[in-house]
């Protein structure tokens, strides 16, 4: 067990961790984050998505350890005050239906827009080409999000 | 009681992998090399951790030392000089896709990049650790086999540059020796060249390539193919080179006859990706396209390679 000093949504944390902990299992038991799922382990669904110092990843391929010192942003940290113009648009284009690919959309996609903020849909698209939504057919993420973009919803 | 007043799990309900190892975090080449020559086999550098975590989790490798590379800085390094681009060991995708050099220099390198994984695991992900991961289907190496890139790797006591052409050995090995690091991969610049990289994957977005197609060609029309998912180790395709670097014009004709030759330059297999036979027929195809499509974008054009196999 070790000692690791990391920003969590903007609050200096520190927790004890083994060198054989994934980043993702240790924000949802050890730091009670429950935003990230799992769901491949594998980097394939994205589910278990944060920001690491402004870029999104994936917290399964992660070693705890790895992130010490460093910045991770989840979806509780993007919506302390108020809900973002993003989280606002989910709801209202009715865009989810299990929910458990939102978080890490959501992330993914507040990434891309402060990256670019009047991203194409083919832009959006390879976004968050990598989080799999087996619910919706992303038809109404899609909408979402071109709704924010100043392009209208497409 | 956790900060956000949720609890804390008790230690069963805690997931690790199932493998326990130790973790070391240099800050110098020197102590990163040192760890390496003490461990040998049983030690591992951990860059992006892409494929070594999942290669863990799922028992295929079972280090007694992770040594992350991350903190030193001289693998950060991503160089113009002399016309060479230095590409360090901890250099990410999505810092290649974004590098201006890379987007105008080696156009087919960063087609390559950008159809690595998905956003996420490009902003993880290095070019050095997907050659070093060396699985047949790797989309960089079409490229860094047409730009005749070098492997830049160092031991204790010595520094050597590998050619990418003597790199690959079989699949998921390479020549890089039990001593060594890699420290860093570099490219020439092409003049007056433009390349194109055709991947096709079951659907567009985070698949594994069924084929890949590398293509370069300079201005005075002379032409470099290489491929990758297509043999047991990514190749260069000389055969097709010859016959194209001595005959012109390139028109139809000649791309049947490169076309023919394809049966010589790979040798795939039927996997859960694609049969042996639609490989065969389908790189004809890619090929045609390729090479129809890459004399539009040296005179300037902008080509999204995607959409020439349909963007499904």
């Amino acid at each position: 067990m070790k000692e690791i000093s990391l920003i969590l949504n903007n609050e200096p944390r520190n927790v004890q961790v083994e060198n054989n902990e994934i980043l993702l299992d240790v924000l949802r038991n050890k730091l009670g984050i429950k935003s990230p799922k799992c769901g491949c382990e594998r980097g394939d669904c994205g589910a278990c998505t944060v920001l690491l110092d402004g870029k999104a990843v994936r917290s399964c391929l992660i070693l705890a350890v790895e992130a010490e010192n460093h910045n991770i942003i989840t979806l509780e940290g993007i919506s302390r005050e108020k809900l973002s113009a993003l989280q606002e648009a989910f709801i209202e284009f009715n865009s989810f239906q299990c929910g458990y690919c939102a978080p890490g959309i959501i992330l993914a996609v507040t990434e891309l827009l402060e990256k670019n903020p009047h991203p194409s849909l083919e832009e959006i698209k390879e976004s968050i080409a990598g989080n799999l939504c087996r619910c919706t057919g992303y038809t109404p993420i899609f909408d979402a999000i071109m709704s924010l973009t100043g392009r209208g919803a497409k | 009681m956790s900060h956000y007043g949720l609890g804390t799990l008790k230690k069963e309900e805690n997931m690790a992998l199932a493998h326990t190892f130790d973790y070391q975090r240099p800050s110098t080449l020197i102590e990163a090399l040192q760890l390496k020559a003490k461990y040998k086999d049983k030690a591992h550098f951990l860059a992006g951790g892409t494929d070594l975590i999942v290669n863990i989790r799922e028992g295929m490798l079972k280090p007694d030392l992770l040594i992350d590379i991350k903190g030193i800085s001289e693998l950060l390094k991503l160089n113009w000089e002399k016309e060479t681009l230095f590409i360090g060991s901890n250099v990410t995708f999505a810092q290649l896709i974004d590098n201006e050099l890379v987007q105008k220099h080696f156009i087919l390198l960063h087609d390559a990049c950008k159809t690595i994984g998905s956003t996420g695991i490009r902003a993880r992900a290095t070019l050095t650790g997907n050659i070093c991961s060396a699985v047949p289907s790797l989309d960089s190496a079409p490229a860094l086999l047409c730009y005749e890139a070098k492997v830049h790797c160092a031991s204790p006591e010595s520094q050597r540059e590998i050619p990418v052409t003597e790199w690959f050995l079989a699949p998921r090995k390479t020549a890089l020796q039990e001593d060594e690091i890699v420290t860093g991969i570099s490219l020439k610049r092409i003049p007056d060249s433009s390349g194109i990289y055709l991947k096709l994957g079951r659907y567009s977005g985070e698949d594994l390539a069924q084929a890949g197609w590398g293509i370069l060609m300079t201005a005075d029309k002379q032409y470099r193919l290489a491929h990758c998912a297509l043999s047991p180790i990514p190749k260069r395709a000389y055969y097709i080179e010859d016959l194209l670097n001595n005959s012109n014009p390139l028109n139809a004709d000649l791309i049947e006859k490169a076309i023919a030759l394809i049966p010589s330059e790979i040798n795939p297999i039927t996997d859960i990706r694609a049969t042996q036979e639609f490989r065969m027929y389908i790189s004809g195809i890619m090929l045609k396209r390729g090479l129809t499509a890459i004399q539009e974008r040296i005179s300037g054009k902008y080509i999204e390679p995607r959409k020439l196999l349909g963007d499904v």
